[in-house]
């Protein structure tokens, strides 16, 4: 067995982390994108969280601090000998927006995925990201029943600023998921150079 | 709630007949401060037979270095259960954990390029 020996061996330096997270409405394909996109089946996991005050439902009496238990999805590419990338897909459901704080540390970007049919569900995403300077991208997750729009018609829609890129995806197809990725990171690396100078 | 409301649990879709936080003695905080993001792997210094049955289950996952959230979801845990028991794991020297690189720059050009060399392959 590979238990003894193990310690005396010099231990492989631990991947770099990077962090994205996928947001967007409840049911518009997050734990699907993240399940095209890793390498791992797609995992769940519930995470409980403390936070000092949730200010959705009304807890009064109950004291400051709560805990509350949010299943979220997640996925892992490995990029290189050194670097990791993990996809985090945020909670849906707008009870659970005060997670995306904890979530959002340390994450490089987000894609915020919309649904064509229900646009009004990713604005609190949006409205996050923006508040936060995080950038991000639009993916218009395209369902086959829904009318196809063009992107600027949804730039129009969201009231994004041109700097915003949009795309489609399926997020069902890997190389599409992964494509929009790509997208994003891109967009990190030219908000990174125009901060820079 | 009625008594049985624990019996109608035994249904197929109802999971863990166990629940959670039993496997952690009922411990909510972990003693040492874990990311969903930490990397655990196995120091070789314990093996799982030495172990509870849960402690070596995690033990059996970080063989190469693993992410919390990875071994929560593969184990049916909530995460903060897995932390729970990483701590302990981590006193006993079983496994060691790297927190996340809090201080990595998100406008670090080597890490974006290295992001989108790595998701570029995959196409």
């Amino acid at each position: 067995m590979a238990y003894s020996g193990d310690s005396e061996s010099p231990a492989r330096p631990v991947p770099t982390a990077i962090k994205l997270l996928v947001a967007g409405g409840f049911g518009v394909g997050k734990t699907t994108f993240v399940g095209a996109v890793s390498e791992i089946e797609p995992l769940s996991t519930e995470e409980t969280i403390t936070t000092a005050s949730i200010g959705v439902d009304d807890l009064t009496g109950v004291g400051a601090k709560t805990t509350t238990t949010v299943a979220l999805d997640f996925g892992r590419v490995t990029l290189d000998a050194g670097h990791t990338l993990y996809l985090f897909g945020t909670p849906g459901q707008d009870r659970f927006w005060f997670m995306w704080d904890e979530l959002s540390d340390g994450a490089f970007g987000a894609v915020v995925m919309a649904d064509t049919r229900r646009l009004a569900d990713c604005f609190n995403a949006l409205d996050f990201f923006e508040r936060r300077k995080t950038p991000f991208i639009v993916a218009v997750n395209v369902f086959d029943d829904a009318f196809h729009y063009d992107p600027e018609e949804v730039r129009v829609a969201l009231d994004l600023g041109p700097h915003v890129p949009i795309v489609s995806c399926d997020a069902r197809d890997p190389r599409s998921a992964t494509l929009v990725l790509v997208t994003l990171t891109k967009h990190l690396i030219s908000t990174a150079t125009t901060v820079a100078r | 709630m009625p008594r049985f409301e624990e019996e109608r649990l035994l249904d197929e879709d109802a999971g863990p007949l166990v629940r959670p936080y039993t496997v952690s003695g009922g411990r909510t905080t972990p003693t040492a401060a874990f990311d969903l993001l930490s990397l655990v792997r196995s120091t070789g210094r314990m093996r799982p037979s030495q172990l509870e049955a849960e402690q070596a289950a995690v033990l059996l996952l970080c063989h190469e270095p693993v992410s919390v959230a990875e071994i929560a979801a593969h184990l049916r845990l909530p995460a903060m259960v897995v932390k729970v028991l990483l701590s302990d794991l981590v006193e006993d020297g079983a496994v060691t954990a790297h927190a996340p690189e809090a201080a990595l720059d998100p406008t670090d050009l080597n890490l974006l390029e290295a992001l989108l060399n790595g998701l570029q392959r995959r196409l």
